[in-house]
């Protein structure tokens, strides 16, 4: 199979929204699409499925939330029950009231760090990581549809041409 | 076009004739160019300010709290006054990041940047006060349930002030991933148009190799709207549990229920009034007036009228209640709080903080520059004495009247305090020409919506 792409720029949103639909109507694969901001519709325009992030967000809540529960049950409760100012802590249930504000601070410190940890991992970003945007201008005011060649490469070229593109460049990837 | 419709009645949020390149070169100038002198000279005070308050720190810690003007009465005074001080002021970056998300304000997009530095900047100071009034500083850890040696040694949950550290720092943690979640991109812009390596370097490893491909977007700007809806109740959640601090006691002036809302909205108050204090000069120095405009700052000061008319409503529910209860040491400790030893400060209060932002109700007023810069200082000051007011007027006079007594800070207590400002200021400072000060990608999104030269165009279209 080959893994040549044709990396089609242009510098502006609406056109490369208006050029993302003809190709995928024209059944061509698009391959990558790399914009300097977010352009809305895209992610629709290419046929991209919904994340789930905020889905594992919800999940990690429920983690902590139950970590929080856990966490106080054992240290407040068997470990080592005091009596704390007059203040009930025998059974969990009389001194739950007093656990409420750090099981809220729990369930928020997991959903948020860990679903951020899940981002950078999907989107594989972290320190060190080389960038993979195909021209530094992307990141400026330069948007680029990378399309993979399937047999016909200058069939796929000049129909490209014709999408409102500044540059067309063909490579291997 | 049709899909950046905007009513021709909302007012362009970027001013001029911008293209999308534009935009990257404005926000890259401050990083990319030399530092001017007056950049030099500010950043200098900051650091003097600083050591003078590195140097206080050092003194109390090797000499002991005895250093500080607190006595056995006023056991908390100017370090828990600065404390709050200094959370409040950060609770503006998460308001205007997190809830004018959800509300789909784009007038953020200008200031959230800065926003939420401040955030981060101004709980740095906040953490060091309780830190430092630990005494045994090298035993903080303690307030973590770590497992110890003592074996089952654990930390209070009873206690409001073991909810602070948990609160405090889950704050802090998830300002600052939010915050760098939002830079991801802007780092990214930095690092592709960096030209010599070392810069190149730094900011792409600040970047974590952002490139900006169609499903990274999808999952940033999903992350960014949940993390507002976390960061939300989490921001009112923090100064709520700040509030606790007091309210959870018996002291008669800190016993109330009002405490919750009416610190949050100090708290949203006095961190607009910073936002505006630098994001004024920033604008000016930083030449991004075009982005950060007369708009935006009228928008704050009508936070800063509604949050001031709010705290000033919770004032006089707080002396009504008092008096309503029909309890006398509640009584007296608000008469005590108006008319006792500390009426000036009370007074001060009362004007800075009720008083001066009603002059906001006038279009004029709000719309003008110097004015509303003296407005954000005047508010700075009178949130630090709220908080001194509730704090030493309430304590200063004890259950034994032969215990009454007044408070006066010591040199150190002033360091420490001036030093934070200065330790706030060097990180703002070195921010502001480092980092990419205004959300860029952000912004650039909105351009053909709220830019003037598209609306121009749109409106023209109409006719």
């Amino acid at each position: 199979m080959s893994n040549k792409v044709v990396q089609a720029m242009y510098n502006d949103d609406d056109i490369l929204l208006d050029a993302v639909k003809e190709t995928r109507s024209a059944n061509h694969h698009i391959e990558e699409v790399y914009t300097p901001f977010p352009v809305h519709g895209l992610e629709k325009a290419m046929g991209l499925k919904d994340t789930r992030i905020a889905i594992t967000a919800f999940m990690y809540g429920c983690v902590g939330f139950v970590f929080s529960i856990w966490m106080m049950n054992y240290m407040m409760i068997e470990q080592w029950p005091q009596d704390i100012g007059g203040k009930p802590s025998f059974t969990f249930i009389q001194n739950m009231p007093a656990f409420v504000p750090i099981m809220f601070e729990m369930s928020v410190f997991f959903a948020a760090h860990l679903m951020v940890i899940t981002f950078y991992m999907r989107s594989k970003l972290w320190p060190f990581k080389e960038a993979e945007n195909p021209d530094p201008r992307t990141t400026d005011d330069m948007f680029v549809m990378e399309v993979l060649v399937d047999n016909n490469e200058a069939a796929l070229v000049s129909f490209l041409e014709k999408t409102g593109t500044v540059e067309i460049k063909v490579t291997e990837k | 076009m049709s899909s950046h419709y905007e009513a021709p009645i909302r007012r362009p949020l970027i001013v001029g004739e911008k293209s999308y390149h534009d935009i990257t070169v404005e926000v890259a100038a401050p990083v990319e160019g030399k530092a001017n002198k007056l950049w030099w000279t500010a950043f200098t005070i900051a650091l003097l300010a600083f050591l003078w308050g590195l140097g206080s720190i050092i003194y109390t810690i090797g000499t002991g709290i005895g250093v500080w003007g607190l006595n056995k009465t006023v056991g908390w005074a100017w370090d828990i006054t600065n404390f709050v001080w200094w959370v409040g002021i950060g609770h503006a970056g998460t308001l205007i990041s997190a809830v004018l998300l959800l509300f789909r304000q784009k007038w953020r997009m200008g200031i959230n940047r800065s926003a939420e530095a401040m955030t981060i900047f101004s709980v740095v100071q906040a953490g060091l006060f309780p830190v430092i009034h630990m005494g045994r500083v090298w035993n903080a850890h303690f307030v973590l349930p770590i497992p110890n040696q003592f074996g089952t040694l654990w930390t209070n949950f009873n206690s409001p002030l073991l909810w602070d550290v948990f609160a405090i720092s889950t704050y802090l943690s998830v300002s600052l991933v939010f915050w760098w979640t939002g830079l991801l991109p802007d780092f990214a812009m930095l690092r592709d148009r960096a030209i010599r390596p070392f810069q190149k370097k730094i900011y792409g490893l600040l970047s974590f190799g952002w490139s900006g491909r169609a499903k990274d977007w999808q999952r940033f700007e999903e992350v960014s709207l949940v993390l507002a809806g976390l960061a939300t109740p989490l921001v009112l959640s923090v100064h709520t549990i700040v509030s606790f601090d007091f309210a959870t006691s018996v002291i008669p002036g800190w016993h109330t229920t009002i405490f919750p809302p009416y610190f949050v909205a100090g708290a949203v108050f006095s961190g607009f009034a910073m936002v505006n204090t630098l994001l004024i000069i920033m604008r000016k120095v930083s030449n991004l007036e075009a982005y950060i405009t007369v708009q935006h700052i009228e928008l704050m000061n009508i936070v800063i009228m509604i949050t001031g008319s709010i705290v000033g409503c919770a004032y006089i529910t707080e002396l009504f209640i008092a008096w309503y209860s029909g309890v006398e040491y509640e009584q007296y400790a608000f008469l005590n709080r108006a008319t006792g030893p500390y009426w000036w400060a009370y007074l001060l209060m009362m004007s800075c903080n009720v008083f001066s932002p009603q002059f906001m109700w006038s279009k004029k007023l709000r719309t003008s520059i110097m004015f509303s810069f003296f407005i954000s200082i005047v508010v700075n000051i009178g949130m630090w004495f709220e908080r001194f007011v509730i704090i030493v007027t309430s304590l200063h006079r004890d259950y034994l009247p032969s215990s009454w007594t007044m408070f006066s800070p010591t040199f150190v207590d002033i360091g420490i305090y001036v030093g934070t400002i200065g330790f706030f200021f060097v990180l703002f400072l070195l921010y502001a020409r480092t980092f990419p000060v205004i959300a860029q990608a952000e912004v650039k999104s909105i351009l053909k919506s709220s830019g003037e030269q598209y609306k121009k165009l749109r409106d023209g279209n109409h006719e």
